[in-house]
């Protein structure tokens, strides 16, 4: 890292200590916690929803869906047949490249529980899972200390700081699988079935878990609630640098010198997340591509580096900014070994609910594992190129997992068309000695 | 019939009520269940799995789809560690194929192996969300980050385990 970084409002990582020991009830409330949610209890629910609205907050589990947006669908007072209303914390964290909601979770717990309070109230739900990865035992025992010392203080249960308002909070602990993470296998799974998605609509915001009004946010996304709720949509809106609000979670791995997770204004160029915060690339490694944001984002390159990392911006340049966690391909590092291995990972996690993902992305598998080990043939390419037309088209498949499976190998025929040919024409792997292949 | 079954021990009944409590049909905590036995017994047999799925009033078969669909449900015994070694991307352009190649060498186990003293068990796992700090494992419920061949030798001992 260089030297001298200019001091930046962080709202999300301000708990986070050098040595990422967990803030606790203590530490978190002298540092101002749960003061958003007294100032949500001032509030209607209504205000609220407009609040989150004004902030142009989008969503940090991929997509980048408008949250208020997405929360306005969710059927309120008279409007809402009686029962229970959820809302869902997606702590699934399985994106191959992604780790910043880990952070979150282990460095300040009671964050998350804030915002989930607050976004529960808006929402006037009653009920609050935290869905999170079975791997992830320290940030699932974290949360429910904190969950149950926010029951002592009367933050969470029934009529909450003498509000009215009741909530009760659950941490449910998965098993596995990457398919979790897709909003409603996550309700599925919930629910205690295979996570197989469901067909939308209906959409989760009407009728989700147990076919009630569900709505379901990214760890991320739910810890920015209170602060915006505290602060105002105009201090949100005037963190980031470019047209999408507030910071965001960058993260970089790969042969850099200082892999890491930063919290930067939102639209930060990509360059300087990679040179300055990641410290550019190791001694003897060059830059040939980059992930911008986890396994099912489209390669960009060397030219894209001037390019702010905003949702808007880096879907112009043909990718997606998905999760904002960047993985570096190096020039001694195989390309069709990195789509090679992110395809297996796809292929391995489908849910096995429809053909084109099940039988097709193993098809895409093998095709990349012939090339890959010089048993590769000229039309093989093409062969690819039809995987990727049928299998990425959206509606082909059930849910986005498969088309997102297909975002490497279509950019990487694009790219480094050349790496693969000469894979086929040499009948070997040129990068055998070096990179893992 | 039902008596060859064994019954659920009062700890893992217990457990598996409180969750049942917030719920609307017992079948729904049927992956909190699974994970409950397995703490208790490592793993989960036809005997605990027909057990289980007589408490939630489901069937065996349907509690054996949802079983065999999550990876980390273990359906064959396993070793009292269970190395889960991250074998996606990041990990990857990190060597983590010549550390799984070193690991099974020292432990003399493959990818899906337990070894003989039943210490431990060697098992594949997806991205780990720990990237920066690649590549990494988890040993137990213990994350290992930054292996290095060399390191491994702290992690089981010089001889192998
Ligand atoms: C295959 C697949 C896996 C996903 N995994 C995750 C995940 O681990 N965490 C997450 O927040 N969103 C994940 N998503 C996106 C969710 O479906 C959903 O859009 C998101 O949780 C919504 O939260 P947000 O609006 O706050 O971004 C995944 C989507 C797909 C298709
Ligand atoms: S696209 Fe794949 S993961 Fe999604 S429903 Fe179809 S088989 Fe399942
Ligand atoms: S790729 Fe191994 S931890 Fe993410």
């Amino acid at each position: 890292m260089s030297g001298a970084l200019p001091v930046l409002d962080r709202p999300l990582t301000r708990n986070v200590r050098a040595d990422r020991s967990p803030t606790d009830m203590a530490a978190y409330e002298a540092n101002g916690g749960y003061r958003g949610l007294r100032a949500a209890l001032a509030m209607s629910a209504a205000d609220c929803l407009q609040v989150l609205k004004d902030s142009n907050l989008r969503g940090r589990g991929g997509a980048g869906f408008p949250t208020g947006m997405k929360w306005s669908f969710v059927p309120m007072g008279d409007a809402c047949s009686p029962g229970h209303k959820y809302l869902i914390c997606n702590a699934d964290e399985m994106e191959p490249g992604t780790f910043k909601d880990r952070l979150l979770m282990e460095c300040d717990p009671h964050q998350l529980v804030e915002g989930m309070i607050c976004a529960a109230y808006t929402l006037q739900a009653d009920v609050a899972y935290i869905f999170i990865r079975a791997e992830y035992h320290k940030a699932t025992r974290l949360l429910q200390e904190a969950i149950d010392a926010c029951k002592a203080k009367g933050y969470l249960g029934d009529n909450i700081l003498g509000s009215g308002y009741n909530l009760e909070m659950h941490v449910h602990s998965s098993a596995g699988r990457y398919i979790c993470g897709e909003e409603t296998a996550l309700i599925s799974s919930l629910e205690g079935k295979r996570a197989n998605p469901r067909a939308k609509p209906p959409f989760p915001q009407v009728s989700g878990l147990w076919g009630r009004p569900t709505i379901v946010n990214n760890v991320e996304t739910l810890c920015n609630v209170h602060h915006i709720i505290e602060r105002g949509a105009d201090w949100f809106q005037s963190l980031g640098l470019t047209a999408d609000a507030g910071t965001k979670l960058y993260g970089v791995s790969g042969r850099v010198k200082n892999p890491g997770c930063w919290e930067l204004p939102m639209g930060t160029p990509v360059r300087e997340i990679i040179e300055e915060y990641a410290g550019g690339m190791e001694e003897g490694y060059q830059l040939r591509g980059f992930l911008p944001g986890g396994g099912s984002t489209d390669f960009l390159t060397v030219e894209h580096l001037d390019l702010a990392m905003d949702y808007d911006t880096i879907g112009k340049a043909g990718s997606r900014m998905g999760t904002g966690t960047m993985i570096i391909l190096d020039d001694k590092t195989c390309p069709v070994g990195f789509v090679k291995n992110l395809t297996e990972f796809f292929a391995q996690e489908s849910c096995g609910f429809c053909t084109p993902c099940r039988d097709g992305l193993p098809w895409s598998a093998q095709v990349l594992d012939d090339i890959e080990h010089g048993r590769g043939l000229p039309e093989d390419m093409d062969t690819l190129q039809r995987q990727v037309a049928f299998i990425g088209a959206i509606g082909n498949t059930h849910c986005a997992l498969a088309p997102g499976a297909m975002e490497p190998i279509q950019s990487a025929l694009k790219y480094f068309r050349e790496d693969f040919e000469r894979h086929i024409d040499g009948g070997s792997c040129p990068y055998c000695d070096g990179g893992n292949s | 019939m039902t008596d060859l079954i064994p019954v659920l021990s009062d700890e893992e009944l217990r457990e598996i009520n409180a969750e049942i409590a917030h719920v609307p049909v017992p079948a729904a905590v049927a992956i909190d269940a699974l994970k409950i036995v397995q703490a208790h017994r490592g793993w989960v047999s036809d005997e605990s799995l027909q057990a289980i799925a007589r408490h939630l009033e489901m069937s065996a078969e349907e509690l054996e789809g949802v079983a065999t669909f999550y990876n980390l449900i273990f359906r064959r015994p396993v070793g009292e560690n269970v190395i889960l070694l991250c074998n996606s991307i990041s990990c990857w352009i990190k060597g983590c194929d010549k550390l799984q190649a070193k690991i099974s060498a020292q432990l003399g186990i493959a990818l899906g192996e337990t070894t003989p003293d039943n210490r431990y068990t060697l098992l594949p796992v997806t991205c780990l969300g720990a990237c920066d700090k690649a590549p990494v494992m988890m040993v137990g419920e213990e994350l290992h980050e930054n292996i290095s061949e060399q390191g491994l030798g702290d992690v089981f001992g010089e001889d192998g385990g």
